[in-house]
């Protein structure tokens, strides 16, 4: 068995087991493989062992290093602490969410994660019952999922989370020096408009509003009534005369739209 | 004997003597009080000392967090995000309003209208109040157990000894001598019922399949090192009556049945547990279904009638039944099955709520198979719970089987300090029905175009 960067050497196979992934990383203190022994429990289908968890976590830090009984014993446990401090620093950048609410979100996201392969599928997000009956649940969904890829990891779940952080006082008054925050009133508008916008051309055609408004009304309205909503919908924002709503167009026509509230979700802690 | 070597026989003796002193012990101690039902209270001792060592490895958890200068994960049981408890309609409205000063009366569609689907989708992602029930709950001060560990790095030299000494004890000391237990139980329980089995009906087999029961659900209590606190123990349910409780585990039915003698209803199954089902209907009327009659929906029918005439003789036994159909965690009590509550007899609701800081009864079925969950249950340090028995209550004229079940399961949530969920337990495993998201789609299609809805399928 080969030991390439990426493959899982107990498989020896292409697809890259949650150990491997510890492989992968590489840098700073954790080693894929930190312990002497290797895994005793080997079953068939790559169902490594050490779960990621429990190997960087007993590694990495200066604490006492728990043995082979209770990395098994282990197995129900869902480490907070799978995330490097490195890691946690970087999506606190990027994101702007504090460190507890950064363990909390990944924690949650090993919850859904049913595969536990640190990734999560459009299935992982269906099985959330409350999502499955909102009308727009698949458009939701779909956000979070970059352009033609099936899986979102941890990074790709709070860029996209990021957009509901609130907007807190003092970064209004920050200057523009850096990029943009993921959170900004026009981020969030941003949002909002790639949920009507179906096929990413920063248009909203007709057609496109009217799929929407279907999703949100299910039969409930004729297709005549639908179509006068939406053409009268078009008419008022449309202002260079394309029959379609552009970005531009949709910002002017929310602008007194308390958006900062309304498409921010609060941390309890 | 005497074949094996000279020098062995001294450990074989010593074996011997050691083996004989425990099963002495083990008789004294715990045999004789549970077919007698009286206590020694050495469990209540036990949980007294874990207690104090629990608190003493949160302080230096604590403490190790602090000289690191890191944030303590601390699970929160009630949310991570504040969620409204405004509807649909009211947030549409004030969405609207803030947008444009125009009359609202007027059903129309606003591009904003989105934001409200939009929010409400992420906070279900971020957190929502279904999937959470179904895996173990997260304890807010470590317990000892691996199994529950979340915060690996703080724990010092001092501690890990500790945790090694009690692992020592938990697999080395209590799981034998709990298996041992649990062997003498359920070998007592058949062959005890199989025995009462032959007898003729009449006042003295009752009596003895009673004591029988009692007996061997008390020897299975002590095997799992069960402290369970009674409640309000002069509403136990009657003979006639229906007996509903909270589901979270297949321990549920030894805690109940160990402070009265019920009637079960269930799926045969097969191996052991098969082999105690069959052997424990032939000394008492338990209602037992083969797997094809569960899964029939026609035949539900017949399963109801079998239980209406069962409950309608006022000389048979409670009828023990769990409405939920599944095993939830314990935070929350999900939906009832209307099922039990259309029978029209009295009905007894249980709560039942573990202390999970013992040992998590929760059986994650997805997760664990029957032997595993045994396993754990009898490695964990004690199972710790209280047992509300409510008074009885019964359908009024003016309600039906589904508002009368949600209001015995509002009772038990509300005794047991648990979360009144309207969501079907079932969604476990299965996906959730579309009717729910047709509601959301007719309450918005109101708001766009009024109460004349025009139904035409596009």
């Amino acid at each position: 068995m080969t030991s390439e960067a990426g493959a899982c050497p107990l498989v020896g196979g292409a697809s890259l087991c949650a150990c491997a992934r510890g492989l992968a990383h590489g840098g700073g203190a954790g080693a894929g493989w930190p312990f002497a022994e290797p895994p005793l429990l080997l079953t068939g289908a790559c169902r490594c062992p050490v779960r990621p968890g429990t190997a960087r976590s007993g590694a990495e830090q200066s604490g006492a290093r728990l043995g082979g009984p209770a990395r098994a014993a282990a197995m129900g446990s869902r480490a907070s602490t799978l995330l490097r401090d490195e890691e946690i620093e970087e999506i606190k950048k990027e994101t702007g969410f504090s460190h507890s609410q950064i363990t909390r979100l990944y924690s949650r996201f090993t919850s859904l994660d049913k595969g536990e392969n640190g990734t999560l599928s459009r299935e992982d997000f269906q099985r959330i019952p409350e999502l499955a009956i909102n009308p727009l649940g698949d458009r939701i969904i779909n956000a979070f999922f970059p352009e033609g890829e099936d899986q979102v990891n941890f990074r790709g779940f709070m860029r996209t989370l990021a957009h509901f952080r609130p907007i807190e006082d003092n970064e209004k008054s920050k200057d523009q020096n850096g990029p943009e925050p993921l959170n900004s009133r026009s981020n969030k508008l941003h949002f909002a408009f790639r949920l009507y916008d179906l096929d990413k051309d920063d248009k909203i055609s007709r057609d496109e509003l009217l799929q929407v408004l279907r999703m949100m009304v299910g039969v409930n309205i004729s297709d005549e009534q639908l179509g006068s909503i939406a053409d009268r919908t078009i008419q008022e924002a449309d202002q260079d005369g394309d029959s379609a709503i552009s970005f531009a167009e949709f910002v002017k026509v929310l602008e007194k739209v308390d958006v900062e509230q309304k498409m921010s979700i609060r941390f309890l802690h | 004997m005497f074949l094996l070597l000279p020098f062995d026989s001294l450990v074989v003796n010593l074996l011997g003597i050691s083996l004989t002193v425990l099963f002495t012990l083990l008789l004294v101690f715990i045999i004789v009080p549970a077919i007698f039902g009286v206590s020694f209270g050495i469990r209540k001792v036990y949980m007294k000392t874990l207690l104090k060592i629990f608190q003493w490895a949160t302080l230096r958890i604590e403490r190790g967090a602090k000289e690191k200068n890191h944030p303590l994960y601390k699970p929160y049981v009630n949310g991570i995000i504040a969620k409204e408890p405004t509807s649909l309609e009211e947030e549409i409205k004030e969405i609207r309003r803030s947008g444009s000063g125009k009359a609202l009366d007027t059903p129309e569609f606003e591009l904003s209208d989105i934001f409200y689907f939009c929010r409400k989708g992420i906070e279900t992602i971020m957190d929502d109040e279904v999937t959470k029930r179904f895996s173990a709950e997260e304890l807010e001060s470590w317990n000892l157990l691996s199994r529950t560990n979340y915060n690996f790095q703080y724990i010092s030299l001092r501690l890990t000894v500790l945790w090694g000494l009690g692992m020592l004890i938990r697999y080395c000391f209590l799981l034998p001598l709990r298996i041992a237990l649990a062997f003498t139980g359920i070998s007592l329980l058949v062959t005890g019922t199989t025995v009462v089995g032959y007898l003729p009906n009449g006042r003295c087999k009752e009596f003895l399949s009673k004591h029988v029961h009692l007996m061997c659900y008390r020897i299975c209590v002590r095997a799992l090192t069960a402290i369970i606190t009674y409640h309000d123990r002069e509403n136990r349910p009657r003979n006639g009556g229906i007996c509903v409780a909270n589901h979270t585990s297949p321990i549920d039915v030894i805690i109940l049945a160990s402070d009265g003698y019920y009637a079960m209803v269930g799926q045969i199954h097969g191996g052991l547990m098969g082999v105690i089902q069959r052997a424990m209907v032939k000394a008492c009327p338990h209602v037992w279904f083969e797997r094809s009659e569960v899964r029939d929906r026609h035949l539900v029918a017949k399963r109801c009638d079998r239980l209406t005439e069962h409950v309608q003789d006022k000389s048979k036994l409670p009828i023990l039944i769990f409405p939920e159909g599944t095993c939830i965690n314990n935070t929350s009590v999900m939906m009832f099955k209307k099922g039990s509550f259309e029978i029209g007899a009295t009905v007894y609701p249980v709560a039942i709520k573990y202390d999970p800081q013992f040992g998590d009864a929760f059986w994650n079925s997805s997760k664990y198979g029957m032997v595993t969950y045994l396993l754990r249950m009898m490695t964990s340090w004690a199972i710790v719970c209280s047992v509300w028995y409510l008074p009885p209550m019964t359908r009024q004229p003016e309600e039906d089987a589904v508002q009368f079940a949600n209001r015995v399961k509002s009772a038990i949530a509300r005794q047991g300090g648990l979360v009144d969920l309207l969501w079907d337990g079932g969604l476990k495993r299965e996906k959730v029905k579309d009717t729910f998201k047709e509601e959301q789609q007719k309450l918005y299609s109101k708001m766009i175009v009024g109460n004349h809805e025009d139904r035409s399928r596009s």
